[in-house]
C-alpha cells in the first residue's frame, strides 16, 4: 500500500475553495508535498484553470451532468472513491451547512478523524498538522492533532486569505467516476434574501442587545452606524426571543472582525463574546456596571444607551469636522 | 408502531463553566451537566411527531462515561417512553468516531426504528460530527440543519436552512435527521409529568453488553490543550458628568485609536 500524500481542498462554495488553497499552499510548502483541488461539476474546465491560478498544483476533476449542483450523497461517493485511489494526507473542506456533514461522512467512510470549524492550522514538526478551534461555547480554544491519516479538517469562510492569482503551471486530471443515486432528494430551493453588506466584511459594527426596549429604538444604532460608515448588528435574544432580526452576532451566528465593535445594551454572555473576539477595538455601553461585556471591552461606558448613543453620534460628527 | 430514537448527550453546561485565571485551564470537573440544547429540540420534535402519529414510541439513547441518570429522568419526564444509556468508564477518551460507533451498536441492539433524531451539534464540544457519522455507519439517508420536519406516510420532508437558501429535502424512512434550535420550543415538564416518569424504564448497557471492540474506541484525534482564550483588552472606563461629556471623551479615544475617521 502506498503512503498517503498531498493536501486536498474541496468546497462547494467557490470563494471558500480559493481561501483553502491559500492556506493549503502554506501547509504543502512546509510538508514538502503537493496541493490538489478537487472539482466536481459540469463543464468545469474554466474553473479548473482558476484553481491552478490560485495555488493548486493539481486539479482532480469529475465532469458529469449529475454533479452540476452540490448533492451530499452524490459528491461523497465520488470523493470517497477518489480518496481511496489517490490517498491524500490532509483534506481541507469548507465549513458550510453542507460541508460540515459532508466532511464528517467522508471521515467515517475512510475511518478517519475530523476536526471541524478550525480557526487556525499550523504544521508542527513532531505532531504534523495542528488545528485550533473554539470549543465549550466560546469558553476555550482547543489545539488538536491527529493520530491517523487522512486528516480531515473543515474551515469556515473568511478564515484564511486567498493568494493573488497568477499564471502558474498545474495539471488537470480528468476522471470518470460513477455517480451514485442519492438517498435524499431536494424538492424545493428558495434563495434567502440577504442584505448587500455582509456583516463579516464591515469595518464598524454598532450592535444592540436586550437593553433596547422597542424595535424602533434600533434606529439609534443605525444613526450612529451611518456616521461611522458601519452596519448594525445584534445579539441573539433580539433575533431568537424578540424576532426583530433574522440573524445575530455570536458563536452560533456571525463571527465578525471589525476594526470597531460597539456593544449597546448587550450583557456579554460568552457565546456573544466568542463572535466578536477578533474585533480590534470593543466598546461597551451598558447601564449595569456588573455586565460581563465590560471584561472584554477596551472602552466601557456605564450609562443609559438612549442618552449616550445620540450624544456619541453628535460628538463624532463634531470632532471629525 | 413507529419507533423514534433520539440521541441525547449529557453536556457540560457551558454557561456555568469557569476557567482558572492563572493557568487558563477550564474547570470542567466541577461544572454542572445538562441535556445538550439541540438534543432537547430533537426530543421535543420526536414527541410532537409521536403525538401526531398516535401509534408511535420515543426512545432516547445516551452514550456516557459518567452518571447521566438526571438527564435520562428529564427525558422521560419530557415524554420519552424509554431511556437507554450505554455507560462505561472506558468511554472517557473516545472521540466522535467512537461515540458514533457505540451509538450504532446500541441502535442495532434496540432493533427496528423509523427515525433517528439528533441535535445539530452538542452544547460543549459543538463539533456536529456525531449525527452525520452515525447516519453513515447505519447507511441511512440523512438530513442536517433541519428547522421544520413533516412525516408523510413512509417518508419525511425536511426544511433546511442553508447560508443563502432554504432547501426542502425528502427521504424515505428509516432516516436520520439533525435539528437546529429553530425547529421548536422544547416543553418544560410539569410536576405531574416528572412523577409519571419515575415509573418509566431506564436500560443501562456497558461496552461489553454491546460487544464493542476495543480498537473502535481508539481516538482518531489527540487533544493537545484546551485553554480559555487570552483576553487582552484595555478595559478603560469612560466617565463624565453627563452623556455629552462621556460621548466627547469616547469619540476622542476612538479617533486616536484610528478606528473612527473621515471616510
Amino acid at each position: 500500500m502506498s503512503e498517503s500524500k498531498g493536501v486536498w481542498v474541496f468546497s462547494e462554495e467557490p470563494d471558500l475553495a480559493l481561501e483553502l488553497l491559500g492556506k493549503g499552499r502554506e501547509i504543502v510548502d512546509k510538508l514538502q508535498t503537493e496541493l490538489a483541488a478537487v472539482l466536481f461539476g459540469f463543464n468545469v474546465q474554466a474553473r479548473a484553470d482558476e484553481l491552478i491560478k490560485y495555488g493548486a498544483d493539481k486539479v482532480y476533476t469529475v465532469d458529469n451532468k449529475a454533479l452540476e449542483r452540490f448533492q451530499t450523497d452524490a459528491y461523497l461517493g465520488v470523493l470517497h472513491e477518489l480518496a481511496i485511489n489517490y490517498k491524500p494526507e490532509i483534506v481541507l473542506i469548507g465549513s458550510t451547512r453542507n460541508g460540515r456533514p459532508f466532511a464528517a461522512r467522508l471521515a467515517t467512510q475512510l475511518g478517519a478523524g475530523c476536526v471541524p470549524d478550525c480557526s487556525g492550522l499550523s504544521v508542527d514538526e513532531k505532531r504534523g498538522l495542528v488545528c485550533e478551534r473554539m470549543t465549550y461555547g466560546g469558553n476555550a480554544v482547543a489545539k488538536v492533532a491527529f493520530k491517523t491519516k487522512p486528516q480531515i479538517v473543515t474551515v469556515p469562510a473568511r478564515t484564511f486569505e486567498k493568494l493573488e492569482p497568477k499564471d502558474r503551471s498545474g495539471q488537470v486530471i480528468k476522471l470518470d467516476i460513477k455517480v451514485e443515486e442519492p438517498k435524499t432528494a431536494v424538492i424545493d430551493v428558495k434563495p434567502l434574501e440577504t442584505s448587500n453588506v455582509r456583516i463579516e466584511d464591515a469595518n464598524v459594527i454598532v450592535s444592540g442587545g436586550r437593553g433596547l426596549e422597542k424595535k424602533e429604538d434600533t434606529a439609534l444604532l443605525s444613526d450612529l452606524a451611518s456616521v461611522l460608515g458601519g452596519v448594525v448588528g445584534n445579539s441573539r435574544p433580539l433575533a431568537e426571543d424578540r424576532k426583530w432580526f433574522m440573524e445575530w452576532v455570536g458563536l452560533s451566528g456571525h463571527k465578525v472582525k471589525p476594526k470597531l465593535y460597539i456593544a449597546c445594551g448587550i450583557s456579554g454572555v460568552i457565546q456573544h463574546v466568542a463572535g466578536i473576539r477578533e474585533a480590534k477595538i470593543i466598546v461597551a455601553i451598558n447601564k449595569d456596571e456588573q455586565a460581563p461585556i465590560f471584561e472584554v471591552a477596551d472602552y466601557g461606558v456605564v450609562g443609559n444607551l438612549y442618552e449616550i448613543l445620540p450624544a456619541l453620534k453628535e460628538a463624532i460628527k463634531k470632532q471629525l469636522q | 408502531m413507529r419507533r423514534i430514537i433520539v440521541c441525547l448527550k449529557q453536556a457540560v453546561d457551558v454557561s456555568q463553566l469557569k476557567a482558572d485565571p492563572a493557568t487558563r485551564q477550564l474547570l470542567i470537573a466541577g461544572a454542572p451537566r445538562k441535556m445538550s440544547d439541540f438534543d432537547k429540540n430533537a426530543l421535543e420534535e420526536a414527541i410532537r411527531i409521536k403525538d401526531k402519529l398516535g401509534d408511535a414510541e420515543v426512545f432516547t439513547l445516551t452514550v456516557t462515561a459518567e452518571d447521566a441518570k438526571a438527564i435520562l429522568r428529564e427525558a422521560l419526564a419530557i415524554g420519552a417512553d424509554k431511556a437507554y444509556a450505554v455507560n462505561d468508564p472506558s468511554f472517557k477518551n473516545v472521540d466522535t468516531f467512537g461515540v458514533a460507533h457505540i451509538l450504532s451498536e446500541a441502535i442495532k441492539k434496540i432493533g427496528d426504528f423509523s427515525l433517528i433524531l439528533c441535535g445539530e451539534a452538542s452544547l460543549d464540544d459543538s463539533s456536529g460530527l456525531v449525527g452525520s457519522r452515525l447516519g453513515e455507519l447505519l447507511g441511512l439517508p440523512q438530513i442536517s440543519s433541519v428547522r421544520k420536519l413533516t412525516v408523510e406516510g413512509n417518508s419525511v420532508a425536511a426544511e433546511r436552512a442553508l447560508e443563502d437558501a432554504v432547501e426542502t429535502v425528502k427521504a424515505n424512512m428509516p432516516a436520520l435527521i439533525m435539528v437546529t434550535s429553530e425547529i421548536n420550543q422544547p416543553r418544560i415538564p410539569s410536576l405531574m409529568m416528572i412523577m409519571k416518569a419515575s415509573k418509566k424504564e431506564i436500560i443501562t448497557w456497558t461496552a461489553a453488553d454491546l460487544g464493542i471492540q476495543k480498537e473502535k474506541l481508539d481516538a482518531k484525534i489527540e487533544v493537545i490543550e484546551v485553554l480559555a482564550p487570552k483576553t487582552e483588552r484595555k478595559k478603560i472606563r469612560i466617565t463624565g458628568e453627563n452623556a455629552q461629556e462621556i460621548a466627547e471623551k469616547l469619540a476622542k479615544a476612538l479617533i486616536q485609536e484610528g478606528v473612527v475617521g473621515r471616510r
